[in-house]
This record gives structure tokens, sequence and C-alpha cells, in this order.
């Protein structure tokens, strides 16, 4: 392993800018969610390199659980968007706006 | 060796990430998202992590992109609109704007992190055995709750996605 743990923290970092990007711009609900992934998968990222240069694999086990709950967050969120699709026909985020105050 | 492919590999991420993102179509959104997270498993074997690399294909590649394309292709989802209007570009602008700074800011975190270049890893890191043992040692407590967390998901899921019987907000 030749690679200077800074260079994966810069990608990560780069990878989390980008989800949030994703998370700010796009409308399409399903598109944000993927957002998300991404920005869990920086996280990941971050966690494997850390592991890695603390030469212990405490870091990959947190990335298993990160995993997990991600796959949870994923089936409730997609529940929850085929829903809200059944009762308004749309996955806008900017037409779903029954919670606006 | 390793720098030059750590950095093609970066570039792809990073490219694969993008287009996550601008794609208009939630479809090719979503295989671009499954090549990132492919490349992002070469990664994490450059890194000495075998075992979560395998997990990452199979979970993530593997089980919840095909739940994404599941769900988009059931729902039959057509291109975004592209951005019309001042007001919508001028916020785009600056969530893009919002991006670069936190990016930056990161990455001059990342400069001041006390880490380098680390050496060898111990025989078996990051394989299923190690990965495991801290598992069922260190972790045992959250490991048994997760599947718990699972359950709850699998349940939550089921009832949230049944066709309702009673009426509903329209």
């Amino acid at each position: 392993m030749i690679v200077p743990t800074e260079w994966v923290l810069m990608l990560s970092a780069v990878l989390f800018s980008i989800g949030v990007v994703g998370v700010l711009v796009r409308r399409n609900v399903i598109v944000i969610f993927m957002a998300i992934e991404l920005m869990l998968n920086a996280v990941n990222l971050t966690f494997v390199a850390f592991a890695r240069s603390r030469g212990a694999v405490d870091g990959q086990v947190v990335v298993f659980f990160v995993m997990t709950v991600a796959a949870a967050e994923a089936a409730v969120g997609l529940a929850i968007i085929i829903a809200s699709f059944r009762n308004r026909t749309t996955v806008n985020a900017d037409e779903l706006a029954l919670l606006r105050g | 060796m390793g720098a030059i492919l750590f950095l093609v590999l970066a570039v792809l991420t990073v490219v694969s990430a993008l287009t996550v993102v601008l794609h208009p179509n939630p479809v090719k959104s979503a295989l671009a998202l499954v090549v990132t997270l492919f490349v992002l498993a070469v990664i994490f074997v450059l890194l000495d992590a075998h075992m979560i690399a395998a997990l990452q294909i199979i979970v993530y590649a593997g089980a919840i992109m095909v739940l994404f394309l599941f769900v988009i292709m059931l729902l039959n989802l057509q291109n975004d609109d592209p951005d019309r209007g001042r007001r919508r570009l001028v916020l785009r602008g600056f969530a893009w704007a919002g991006g670069l700074v936190l990016a930056i800011e990161l990455a001059l975190l990342v400069r001041g992190a006390p880490v380098g270049t680390p050496g060898a890893a111990p025989a078996g890191y990051g394989g299923a055995a190690a990965v495991a043992k801290s598992l069922y040692t260190d972790f045992l407590l959250p490991f048994e709750l997760t599947s718990i967390l699972l359950l709850v998901a699998v349940v939550g899921a089921v009832v949230l996605a049944q066709r309702q019987r009673r009426p509903t907000i329209s």
C-alpha cells in the first residue's frame, strides 16, 4: 500500500461534497436518495482509510454497521416514496410540500 | 504503481459520482451509482479492506441498487425537467458554490490531519477472520441490535408499501 492516507481523505471529501450538492440541486426524490448513499459511501471510505492508517480493524466494523443502516434506510425510504407516489403521483420534492408551514 | 492506480480510480469515482448528480435520467443516475460503488470497492481492496470490499459489492451494488432500480422502473419515472427561471438557476449556483466551499474546507481540514503513508499491513488484516473477531467480541451488542433494526425496517417497509385500505390524504 503506497497511497498516502491524505489522498484517500481528499477523495472522500470530494465525494461527500458531490453528494451534498446532489441533495441540494436535484428535485427527484429517488436521485436525492442516491446522493445520500453517495455521502454514506464517502464516510465509509474515510473509516476504511483511518482504519488502515491505524492498523486496526475497528473502522471496518463500523463500515459494516453503516452498510446495515444504509440497507434499512433504503428499504424504508423507498417504501415511503412508493406510498407517497401512490397518493400524489409525483416524486418531485418541490411538489411534496404537505408539511410546509 | 499503487499511486497511479489510486489516481485513476479516484478520477473514475469522481466522474461517475458527478454523473449520478448531473444526469437527468434517474435510471442512468442509478447505473452511474453502481459504477461508483464498484470503483469504491476496488479502492477498499487497495486499502486492504478485503471483507468490506466484498460486502460493498454484495450489499450495496447488489441488493440496495437492485431495490433502487426496481422502484425507479416500478414508478416509470421520466427525465427531470431542466431548470428554468432565474430564481431556480441562482439557487442552483448557490448550491454548487456551497459544495465547492465544503470540499475546500474539508480538504484543508484533511491537510492538517496527522496521518502519513501507512506501512505494510499485518498478516490477515481486513480479512473475514479479523473483521469477524472484532465484530463478535468488541462489537457484539451493536451487532445484535442490528438484527432488531433490520427486522423493524422489513416490517416498516411492508407496512408502508402495502395498499392502504382506509382513505388517504390527497
